[in-house]
């Protein structure tokens, strides 16, 4: 930030502290309230979901995640598709995004957004538009932790 | 013609002989739903894509002006309008449609009155006799251009503003019966650094005030001329700011009545649109639905509307440009009937 005000002149600046004066402030109690709420359900859900796949259709706790997560995704996808997620998603917040239906659901709208311009170059080219990136920097991030782990086997 | 720095006053004020307007769900369930012409119950249109229902939007209300005029589209000479796609689709497909001689312009939001400006210059100018001007913005081709794909899950600042679904358009003639255009102030592009594009209120106000100074300067007027002064689309915290920085250069903005396009559109208490309205259609419906008829009525004898722009890109705050803005001033007056 203090970067960016250097190539701001000094009018630019008196502007942009009195518009910040006058902004209403994000609501970040609140959001954080929301976001654990609704973040702690889904997980709680996540947890209902495994425990009915190991007590019911005899997977064990190594097995059950796979099929748990598929119905996550599941579950996101359909409410997506209903227009639902979005409006959800703006009272939860984090809540929404982080868990693994948020990651559904940015693969999911991207995908229905960009049906128009056809299967290959719309959704197929567009799909991971947001998600992409997600994928990038947890493959690096995991690359880089890895490697710090192997480092740490031969060291120990 | 031209009147102190870079506004105009026209000697033979063109006639708004018809206005249309047509809206989505949202702007139907607003305080001013009974302003507008059609209401859409599907924010689809019965369209396959947003881009085609944003198209058909602009398509129906200009064949609707074209037919409260009584005209044909052969009986207009030029058709001004624009809108916020790329490349101006929305407006240059609709011109297609209505087979009438094309000018596409762009001033992203402020596009409304940049259309009613020039149409209104042409006219006077001799260079057309009737004219039609509209412009018009889709909630969801906006989202999906701009920010998010439309369902994507994000959390949206209270500082964000929700672009409107809606087309307004107009016949200008050089007679006719109907509130008559006298003057128009061209905006220059202000930018006072903010570069968040979830907060265009702050980014255009100073903009709209800039034009306004322009406008009260070289036509000798203050706002105590006018019934009603409108801003296009602000919103509450551009509003606000607004309101700080005329007081800040001493514009006695209390003397007259001082309104928000981007306020009135919605109910903020009921409706989720954080900050207000925006998009080209936000004051597009407001000033042809809800002002022209208070005009016609004899309600107002003169308004001035002040459509503000952001012209930003997607590519050119992602990579880091603060937001140029422009504002164009018009006025508007109570006519009867001009020959």
């Amino acid at each position: 930030m203090a970067n960016n005000m250097k190539k701001f002149t000094k009018v630019q600046q008196e502007y942009q502290k009195m518009a910040k004066h006058i902004e209403p402030k994000r609501p970040v109690w609140k959001n954080c309230f929301f976001a654990f709420v609704v973040g702690g359900f889904i997980c709680l859900l996540g947890q209902g979901i495994m425990e009915m796949f190991e007590r019911w259709f005899g997977f064990t706790d190594q097995t059950s995640g796979d099929p748990t997560v598929a119905v996550l995704i599941l579950l996101s996808v359909i409410l997506t598709s209903m227009g639902v997620y979005d409006k959800i998603a703006q009272w939860a917040g984090a809540g929404t995004a982080v868990p693994v239906t948020g990651f559904a659901n940015s693969m999911c709208s991207a995908a229905i957004e960009h049906r128009s311009e056809g299967l290959v170059l719309g959704v197929g080219g567009n799909m991971f538009k947001l998600a992409g990136s997600v994928i990038v920097f947890g493959t690096v991030a995991a690359f880089v932790v890895g490697i710090c782990h192997l480092i740490y086997d031969w060291v120990v | 013609m031209l009147t102190g720095h870079q506004s105009w006053v026209f000697t033979r004020p063109p006639v708004i002989i018809a206005t249309a307007t047509v809206v989505g769900p949202d702007e139907g369930k607003g305080p001013m739903q009974s302003e507008f012409d059609v209401v859409h119950d599907e924010l689809t249109i019965g369209q396959p894509s947003w881009e085609k229902a944003e198209r058909r939007i602009l398509e129906e209300s200009t064949q609707l002006a074209l037919d409260k005029a009584g005209l044909t589209s052969g009986q207009v000479q030029f058709f001004v309008g624009g809108d916020l796609m790329n490349q101006i689709i929305s407006a240059s497909f609709a011109a297609r449609t209505l087979n009438i001689p094309y000018i596409g312009i762009f001033g992203a939001c402020s596009t409304s009155m940049q259309g009613l400006a020039l149409s209104a210059c042409m006219i006077d100018a001799g260079a057309a006799e009737t004219i039609l001007c509209g412009t018009c913005s889709h909630n969801c081709t906006a989202e999906k251009q701009f920010r998010y794909p439309t369902e994507y899950g994000s959390q949206k600042p209270p500082t964000a503003q929700f672009t409107v679904t809606g087309a307004g358009s107009a016949v200008l003639a050089k007679s006719g019966k109907g509130p008559i255009v006298t003057a128009a102030t061209i905006g220059r592009i202000v930018d006072m650094g903010i570069t968040d594009p979830f907060n265009m209120g702050a980014a255009m106000a100073p903009a709209a005030v800039d034009t306004m100074q322009a406008h009260f300067r070289d036509l000798n007027r203050g706002p105590s001329d006018y019934d009603v002064i409108m801003t296009g689309d602000l919103g509450a915290v551009g509003y606000a700011i607004a309101i700080e920085l005329m007081r800040k250069h001493h514009i006695p903005i209390h003397e007259t009545t001082y309104v928000d396009g981007g306020l009135m559109i919605y109910d903020r208490d009921k409706q989720t649109v954080q900050a207000g309205g925006s998009g080209c259609g936000c004051s597009a419906v407001i000033t042809y639905g809800h002002f022209i008829r208070r005009l016609n009525q004899g309600e107002l004898k003169r308004i001035l509307v002040v459509a503000t722009g952001a012209l930003l890109s997607p590519l050119s705050y992602q990579q880091g440009e603060s937001i140029p803005c422009i504002a164009h001033a018009v006025t508007i007056e109570a006519g009867g009937v001009v020959d």
